[in-house]
């Protein structure tokens, strides 16, 4: 017993003279060049390939630093999986004592820490989202929020659901009734019910964000009854995707496109495309604006895009129809949570 | 002068509560392989873990930030453990707390601060009480095994959260604007707890959850209630002879766990977040039965186990944003540490057992 | 509510009750077994988890779905290995090392899924095949005989554990062993193999429930799917009062609520979401107390046998 004590003891001093030897993190030693790269780092709730909300950010971040020249020219740190919101915190505290130029928080559920950190690193750009909300009336400045006004796309594509639907039912399988889920639901409930009146729409919530069986049950479900057109918001809906590509039935996406999973059962998808975001915010930094900026994705925009897949044909009339809707959008003759104005 | 068996007796004991503790390193050798796999330097990542959890200010605040809930909640299930049963629905019990903390204090946000927050923080756990108390007063009455019931209470308690976070209990300036996040509206401020430093998140509810520990020890070791309920926990045949009702401690003891992991839940909304939030609880409920466990079920070891467990999960964040592994990775390291702690105890067990037949 | 007893949705009821009871069943008859012999395996989760990923890693590399469900058994096995060696021969708390070995195959699936596969795809998994015959009877025929074979196996797995563990000398030792192990051990019964058997037994069952989501009802891997099903086997184990019928009871009870609560909301009846995904947990519990005092726990449950102990 003895020896094993005094192995183990031996084993211990060893790892921890290993760790002490090297406790002190290797500076950076970075050859000096002439222009500093540009610093981002975000953190994220689910991961950079959930099909969804963070990969799409985390896209078209990459996008927006190839344009920059490059990892050299435009450096991105990220967290991911950063469910925890007090971790989330400290990696966003952390990012802006490491002095990172612009730190974005990527999800709703950080913004209270953000406005508690922000005041402490006046120097930093933060940004975050979903949500409108800068901080501003806190006297917060170097905060910028942005938001994709999902209905939009949700709208558009219940349009074009509730016209392919050859048995006049839909299916929404959400995840939880708040934020962009709720958003994206009802415009594709009102899209759906001002293209076709009689059309029906069923829509379940799992009550998850993660829960890809019960997500796919749901799907199951929907078929079950009569849907042959679906459509769901958040990371788990590959459940959902996959009963769909089994059953025959079709998908609508949003957030990011979700071809991989079902190549030939994703029929369009509303994609959100941050970089006219990032571009705008890496700008302003640069310029020394360090926030006080909402932002918006919309079709107007073009933070919002419709992307057919090549695969699924649909026909030409139907759209041309999601065009009109499309434009109707983008001139205000029709509001996506209710339907065309008077 | 101590004489030198009570040296030895002290000794022993202090070699049998760190033996447990040496699994961590074995764990982390193991981690340091899969790292090295991954094309990244193990010592370098290693390094930033512990300099990331002890190595500053920041570091170790969040730290002890995170090792507030985690000694609530390992406190309760320490008090369930003792008692013989299993408690893990420290996060529905959790959620329950910061859910009736927040509806509470935003609902008589005109009391001063001195009848406020103590009520919050007593209401918290009140809820909790009773989110444990169904699965104790079940298996008291009827003899529903408690992990059963708790992980039920777990998913009904999420729920619970969901439905009123976006309806009854949502932020209305959530509606207003249209954005519509499942979040509750700010408490007043006289229920924040006071920060203890500038520019960190720590707050006066880790000098509580001190306190807490001492109380529960002194509970648990200097009470009628808290002698039996360890009685009871022991070996609930000899309690039963000895005329103690094993049925009415064991749901005592649930009651009890279901308490402090609800004061928990009221800590992390007036400490932490100063509202309630989707996703609060962080997977608390579990790891804090880690925490007990490394504290080997004693209400003081809770404290240097729930630091180091906290540090451990902090430090590991900040070795994922330097090194960009995968943060799966720290979750097998993390499965790894218990199984070796679990595994390791082992050895303390026969040590103890040796002596003991040795006199 | 009328809505809701209509035949195409009370057909609908039991088909997806009896697909979605079938993970369930793999991992709970599974426990069953490991249980029986006072091993509380709490890491059933993390099992599936890794029966999932390699199951589906392996079925679409070599295209073939047999191999696949090989390889989830075989990762099932290795998974209860580690927590026989854990709880067994190491007598650690089970309840913890259960909690361990769930975070370990979370952790390593996810990150195995990363490294080998990046992003979720799917596959096509096992199909339908309608049993002749039994399968062309009205309604009954849709409902019970036209599923995939992964879900008839989770049927028929029940009558088989039950003979095993009441009508075979291997049974017989398993719940000696779980009743009494020291007196199981004076009889000469080995009772370290004995449990080791079972949680290994138990492990390879796991991964097959895991394997019968990423490779019979969902057709792809993604992190963390199971979500929480591993812990609702464990608790179908208590809920069926440690008998396989009572299992499959336990089961068809949760899975066919789960499925109602779905249609309850297809069909607009007006509760909200959350409370209707609620049901049931709320109606397990509910079940448990008119079930919980009949239920008769292995004396040995969760207490770690070492020889020459009492």
């Amino acid at each position: 017993m003895k020896k094993i004590v005094v192995r183990i003891a031996l084993l211990v001093a060893l790892v921890s003279l290993l760790l002490s030897a090297c406790a002190q993190p290797a500076a950076p030693t970075q050859p000096a060049q002439e222009e500093k790269p540009f610093r981002v780092a975000v953190v994220m709730p689910s991961t950079i390939t959930d099909l969804a909300f963070s990969q799409s950010f985390f896209e078209a971040l990459k996008k927006v630093q190839e344009e920059e020249g490059g990892p050299s020219k435009f450096e991105i740190a990220y967290s991911e999986g950063m469910f925890n919101v007090p971790d989330a915190a400290a990696a966003i505290r952390d990012y802006a004592s490491q002095g990172y130029d612009l730190v974005i928080a990527h999800g709703s559920q950080y913004g209270t820490s953000l406005s508690q950190i922000a005041p402490d690193f006046p120097e930093t750009a933060f940004a975050w989202g979903t949500s409108l909300d800068t901080f501003q009336a806190q006297g917060i400045n170097n905060v910028y929020a942005y938001q994709a006004e999902s209905q939009e796309g949700g709208y558009v594509l219940g349009t074009i659901a509730a016209l392919m639907s050859k048995t006049g039912v839909l299916g929404v399988c959400g995840p939880v009734n708040a934020g962009d889920a709720k958003l994206f639901v009802d415009g594709f409930v009102a899209g759906a019910k001002n293209a076709k009146p009689d059309i029906q729409v069923n829509v379940t919530f799992t009550g998850s964000f993660s829960d890809v069986s019960l997500m796919a049950s749901a799907a199951e479900t929907h078929i079950a009854a009569g849907a042959d057109m679906l459509t769901g918001s958040s990371q788990s809906v590959v459940g959902a995707i996959g009963v769909a590509k089994d059953k025959g039935a079709y998908w609508f996406g949003t957030q990011w496109e979700q071809t991989p999973v079902g190549p030939e059962t994703v029929v369009a998808t509303q994609v959100f495309d941050w970089t006219i975001v990032i571009r705008d915010m890496v700008k302003s930094v640069r310029a020394g604006v360090l926030g006080g900026k909402a932002y918006t994705l919309t079709f107007k925009n073009g933070g919002l895009k419709l992307v057919y897949n090549d695969k699924v044909p649909v026909p030409d009339d139907i759209k041309a129809k999601a065009q009109e809707t499309i434009d109707g959008i983008m001139n205000g003759t029709i509001d996506p949570l209710s339907g065309p104005k008077q | 002068m101590p004489s030198k068996t009570e040296y030895s007796r002290l000794l022993n004991r202090t070699i049998e509560a760190l033996l447990p503790l040496l699994a961590v390193p074995v764990a982390l050798l193991i981690g340091a392989v899969m790292i090295y796999a991954l094309g990244v330097n193990p010592l370098q990542a290693y390094g930033t873990l512990f300099q990331g959890a002890f190595g500053n200010v920041s570091g170790f605040t969040q730290s002890l930030v995170k090792a507030t809930p985690l000694l609530l909640v390992g406190l309760g299930v320490t008090i369930a453990f003792r008692g013989g049963v299993i408690n893990i629905g420290g996060e529905g019990q959790l959620i329950v707390g910061a859910l009736a903390a927040t509806a509470f204090s935003i609902g008589f946000s005109d009391l001063p601060r001195i009848i406020l927050l103590p009520l919050t923080l007593l209401i918290a756990a009140l809820s909790g009480a009773i989110w444990g108390g169904v699965p104790g007063i079940l298996k008291a009455r009827l003899g529903v095994n408690e992990i059963l019931s708790t992980v039920m209470m777990n998913a009904i308690a999420l729920q619970l959260s969901n439905y009123l976070l976006r309806g009854p209990m949502i932020d209305p300036a959530e509606i207003e604007r249209g954005t519509q996040i499942a979040q509750s509206d700010l408490l007043p401020q006289a229920v924040w707890l006071s920060r203890l430093m500038p520019r960190t998140l720590l707050h006066s509810g880790a000098i509580l959850a001190l306190i807490m520990a001492v109380l529960v020890y002194i509970f648990l070791w200097r009470t009628t209630i808290g002698y039996r309920i360890r009685a009871v926990g022991l070996n609930p045949d000899a309690a039963r002879y000895a005329g103690i009702p094993v049925q009415f401690y064991q749901a005592l003891s649930l009651i009890l766990g279901g308490a402090f992991a609800g004061l928990a839940g009221g800590v992390e909304v007036t400490g932490v977040h100063h509202r309630m939030i989707e996703g609060l609880s962080g997977g608390y409920g579990f790891s804090g039965i880690v925490a007990a466990l490394f504290g080997k079920l004693h209400p003081l070891g809770a404290i240097p186990a729930s630091v180091l467990f906290g540090g451990l999960l902090v430090g590991a964040d900040r070795m994922q944003r330097a090194t960009q592994v995968p943060s799966a990775l720290i979750t097998v390291i993390l499965g790894l540490v218990v199984l070796f702690v679990v595994s390791s105890e082992i050895w303390a067990r026969r040590r103890a057992r040796r002596r003991e037949t040795r006199g | 509510m009328a809505e809701l007893f209509t035949l195409p949705v009370l057909l609908g009821i039991f088909y997806s009750g009896i697909r979605l009871a079938t993970p369930y069943l793999y991992a709970a008859i599974g426990e069953t077994f490991a249980q029986r012999s006072g091993v509380l395996n709490l890491g059933v989760d993390g099992i599936m988890l890794m029966g999932a990923y390699t199951g589906f890693y392996i079925a679409m590399k070599t295209e073939n779905l047999l191999l696949g469900l090989l390889g989830a058994a075989a990762a099932g096995f290795l998974m209860g290995l580690l927590m026989a060696v854990v709880s067994v021969s190491l007598q650690a708390e089970q309840g913890i090392s259960g909690i361990g070995l769930n975070l370990f195959g979370l952790g390593l699936s996810t990150l195995l899924f990363k490294v080998t596969l990046g992003g979720v795809e799917s596959i096509r998994g096992f199909q339908p095949i309608r049993i002749p015959l039994l399968g062309q009877i009205p309604y009954l025929g849709d409902i019970f005989f036209n599923h995939n074979l992964l879900v008839y196996g989770a049927f028929l797995l029940v009558p088989i554990a039950n003979f095993i563990l009441n009508k075979t000398t291997f049974g017989l030792k398993v719940r000696a062993v779980g009743q009494n192990p020291q007196a199981a051990d004076t009889l000469g019964v080995n009772v370290t193999l004995i449990r080791y058997t079972t949680v290994c037994l138990g492990g390879i069952l796991a991964g097959i429930a895991g394997a019968s989501l990423s490779l019979a009802l969902i057709n792809l891997f993604q992190e963390n799917m199971t979500s929480g099903m591993g812990f609702i086997a464990v608790a179908l184990v208590y809920f069926g009062g440690w008998r396989p019928w009572g299992v499959l009871g336990g089961a068809l009870l949760f899975s066919f609520v789960n499925a109602l609560q779905l249609w309850v909301q297809v069909k607009g009846i007006n509760i909200p979401s959350d409370i209707a995904v609620m049901m049931p947990y709320i109606l397990t519990i509910i079940a448990l107390t008119f079930s919980g005092r009949r239920a008769r726990q292995p004396q040995a449950l969760t207490k770690p046998f070492e020889r020459g102990e009492n």
